[in-house]
């Protein structure tokens, strides 16, 4: 099988790692991952923040860049409901405004073949046990668009779980924004630290060694609040976690 | 831009308001405890019910059909009052209606009322307008008499004083309850029991001696004219039918077709508000009857930039409200910031959406209610009638920094977007320009990469609200597209490491 990569602009520029990380372990269970050098951004800065015009041509070029391929798998629950919750009514929205279906058209073939990559391991190679190796305590931090525009359930701790070495403690208040929100953590950074902050101390009470999500934005946002509390936790990408064996253990 | 009033003028924005509620710990203390209780609770309640699901969704249905068909039904409504012997006025907007209850109340040569707690008469400040005509009104609801007691605003929906602890109303009885009418007991304390006796003793006094109640209504029937209350104190009740004049304002979105319709939201609306199966209380009132009750009803339909919502097709769901409060107690902004922070009787998450609709986006804090949201989407999770509050949220944003086409007064106007997102705007052109251009991006992604060991701790400009409370990530030597071209996608062995 042969899939295209969407690593979202913010991994590709900031966590390169993270994209490592999912080739070696999409490679190691025999898929083939192709990196469409031409994909750039899902749009859904613009679309949250209230330019929703500027967000259509940014959809567009990623419906031209990805169309073709069988699969697109990306390792961000919140891109990955960009494209399959947002896109749609994108579509609707231009139709609605009289500008015809052509928006819709581009767009509609890209969203049902878009996984996040927990849903694409589960759902579409039907794995849970990845062959990982991460000797560490980890708790699992449910991002919102994950947790309830794709709606992941269980399937990212389902393969946490079956990760050998790995002691999963679970998260007081789990379900709970992080505060991050994208322009919302610039916009309300009083409200947004403070959710921080509390989200870290939830973390840190679990004595976890790390904290894990599938969205670098919020880990970001987790991890600064992190260093700057001085916890001594680290946030971790899901898919590193998955990345890592015995022989190539993730960082 | 028509002046729709709903409290609480010249408010700043959101983001400076809200900053004073998240360092006062006493304040986070008392919402964190309130919020997380009541919203376990509430999750337990509803999840008893096999068919909630389908409940929503029903909920959701009768509001929209009804909105809908709003002026078939609110007429139905008025034949249906006038025919039970009420008498029904039509208010379109907060000044015609404060005149209306007024006058009303002067008929009856009375200078005091008692009140249920109502959101709609907040929404107009009835009790100030009262006040200005030498008319005292006097809060009954518990919560809504310490709030008044206290000087103070009500910062939710449901439980007006949920920012005061026990201590705090105490204090608020004992200082102030003699100013009022009957002082507080001697030796009061803060046991839930005692500051409840103190309550009732103050406010018997008062509905023994009103003449006028004055009342909200939650749902209101077209098909009989009756109108309904639930509540869990039974205050409420004794303002509807111990006075001799019922004046009742409600805004016109609170009609549901018949009764059977009842039928749906006296399930969904006490599970979602105060985690119960049933409320204590459900009163309900038809014009007026001989042998009991008031002798005289007035419904007061009030307007206020309702109609002008409902023109909006993607912002009208906010109609559908039920004011059970259930998004604000799962809210992790409204959490933190509080109620006052949002400048409006309505708070929290649908207060963001409903407050900029009803009263446009022109000033500081209307422009800034769309943006107190992580869009995080716990409220549209919880929201009983499936009100898409992040849709909407995104939507009212677009206004603000695009403008657009909206109805105001009844009128179609063209906004302005809002002062201050200049900078902004441009920045998001820019980075739609460079995104459409991959190349762009890549020298972008090259620059940063290069000049990383330069980059500041500390950001400046809008930048600096990142780096006041949070580090930044360093930024990698290599982005992930220069090492999958220089690597292969990892294949040249050589590559990987690097």
């Amino acid at each position: 099988m042969r899939v295209a990569l969407f690593l979202t602009c913010v991994n590709d520029t900031l966590y390169p790692d993270t994209g490592r990380a999912v080739v070696k372990l999409l490679t190691r269970l025999g898929v083939e991952v192709d990196f469409p050098m031409a994909q750039t951004c899902c749009g859904q800065a613009h679309y949250n923040t209230g330019y929703r015009h500027e967000a259509e041509p940014l959809a567009e070029h990623f419906a031209d860049v990805f169309r073709d391929y069988e699969a697109i798998v990306t390792p961000s629950g919140s891109c990955g409901a960009m494209v399959r919750e947002l896109y749609p009514r994108m579509g609707e929205r231009a139709r609605a405004q009289g500008r015809g279906d052509a928006l819709a058209a581009t767009l509609a073939p890209v969203v049902p073949k878009t996984y996040e990559l927990t849903e694409f391991l589960v759902d579409v190679l039907g794995v849970t046990d990845v062959g990982a190796y991460y000797p560490h305590t980890v708790t699992y931090h449910p991002t919102c668009h994950g947790l309830r525009s794709l709606g992941l359930g269980e399937r990212p701790r389902r393969l946490l779980q079956a990760v050998r070495g790995l002691e999963l403690v679970e998260l007081p208040g789990a379900e709970e924004c992080c505060g991050f929100g994208g322009t919302f953590a610039l916009k309300n950074p009083d409200v947004s630290a403070a959710m921080g902050a509390d989200k870290v101390r939830n973390a840190e009470s679990t004595g976890a060694e790390v904290l894990c999500a599938a969205d670098n934005s919020c880990l970001m946002h987790i991890g600064g609040t992190m260093t700057r509390l001085r916890t001594g936790m680290r946030p971790v990408h899901l898919a590193e976690i998955l990345a890592s064996t015995k022989e190539e253990p993730a960082v | 831009m028509s002046g729709t009033f709903v409290g609480m003028p010249g408010f700043p924005a959101f983001p400076s308001a809200a900053r004073e509620a998240v360092h006062d710990t006493t304040l986070r203390g008392n919402l964190r405890h309130a919020t997380h209780t009541i919203r376990a609770k509430r999750a337990k309640a509803v999840a008893e019910v096999s068919d909630w699901a389908e409940l929503r969704e029903a909920g959701k249905r009768i509001k929209d059909h009804t909105l809908r068909h709003l002026d078939h039904y609110l007429v139905r409504l008025e034949e249906s009052v006038t025919a039970a012997g009420g008498t029904v006025h039509w208010a379109a907007d907060a000044d015609e209606a404060n005149r209306i209850v007024t006058g009303l109340v002067r008929e009856t040569g009375e200078s005091e009322v008692v009140k249920v707690k109502s959101m709609a008469t907040q929404e107009i400040e009835l009790n100030e307008a009262l006040e200005a005509a030498g008319i005292h009104a006097y809060e009954t609801d518990l919560a809504e008499l310490i709030v008044q007691l206290g000087r103070d605003r009500p910062s939710h929906i449901l439980v007006p004083a949920i920012h005061r602890n026990r201590g705090e109303i105490r204090d608020i009885f004992a200082r102030e309850m003699g100013d009022w009418g009957r002082p507080a007991p001697e030796g009061l304390t803060d046991t839930p029991a005692g500051l409840a006796e103190a309550a009732r003793l103050h406010l018997r006094e008062k509905f023994l001696r009103a003449k006028v109640g004055v009342s909200g209504a939650n749902f209101m029937v077209a098909e009989t004219g009756t109108l309904v209350v639930v509540e869990s104190e039974g205050n409420g009740r004794m303002c509807l039918t111990l006075p001799e004049t019922l004046i009742s304002v409600v805004g016109i979105e609170k009609i549901v077709p018949t009764w059977r319709d009842l039928e749906v939201f006296l399930q969904t609306l006490p599970r979602s508000s105060t985690a119960e199966r049933m409320n204590p209380y459900t009163s309900t009132w038809t014009g007026t009857t001989d042998a009991d009750g008031p002798r005289a009803f007035h419904l007061v339909l009030l307007d206020n930039g309702r109609t002008d919502t409902l023109a909006d097709e993607v912002g009208r769901q906010a109609l559908r409200c039920i004011r059970c409060s259930a998004c604000l107690n799962v809210c992790p902004v409204y959490e933190r910031a509080g109620g006052h922070a949002y400048g409006s009787v309505y708070p929290g998450p649908i207060g963001a959406i409903l407050s900029p609709q009803l009263r446009g986006t022109a000033s500081e804090i209307d422009a800034s209610l769309p943006y107190a949201s992580s869009l995080c989407g716990a409220c549209y999770e919880v929201c009983p009638v499936a009100i898409d509050i992040p849709e909407v949220l995104v939507h009212l944003r677009e206004r603000v920094v695009e403008g657009g086409e909206v109805t105001r007064g009844g009128n179609k106007v063209v906004l302005r977007p809002a002062k201050g997102h200049a900078a902004e705007r441009a920045a998001m052109r820019a980075a739609r320009w460079a995104f459409t251009r991959p190349g762009a991006l890549r020298t972008g992604q090259r620059l940063a990469s290069r000049t990383r060991r330069l980059h500041p701790r500390t950001l400046p400009g809008p930048g600096r609200a990142w780096s006041g409370t949070r580090d930044l990530p360093p930024v990698p030597a290599e982005p992930f597209r220069d090492w999958w071209q220089r690597t292969r996608g990892g294949n040249d062995v050589k590559g990987t490491a690097g």
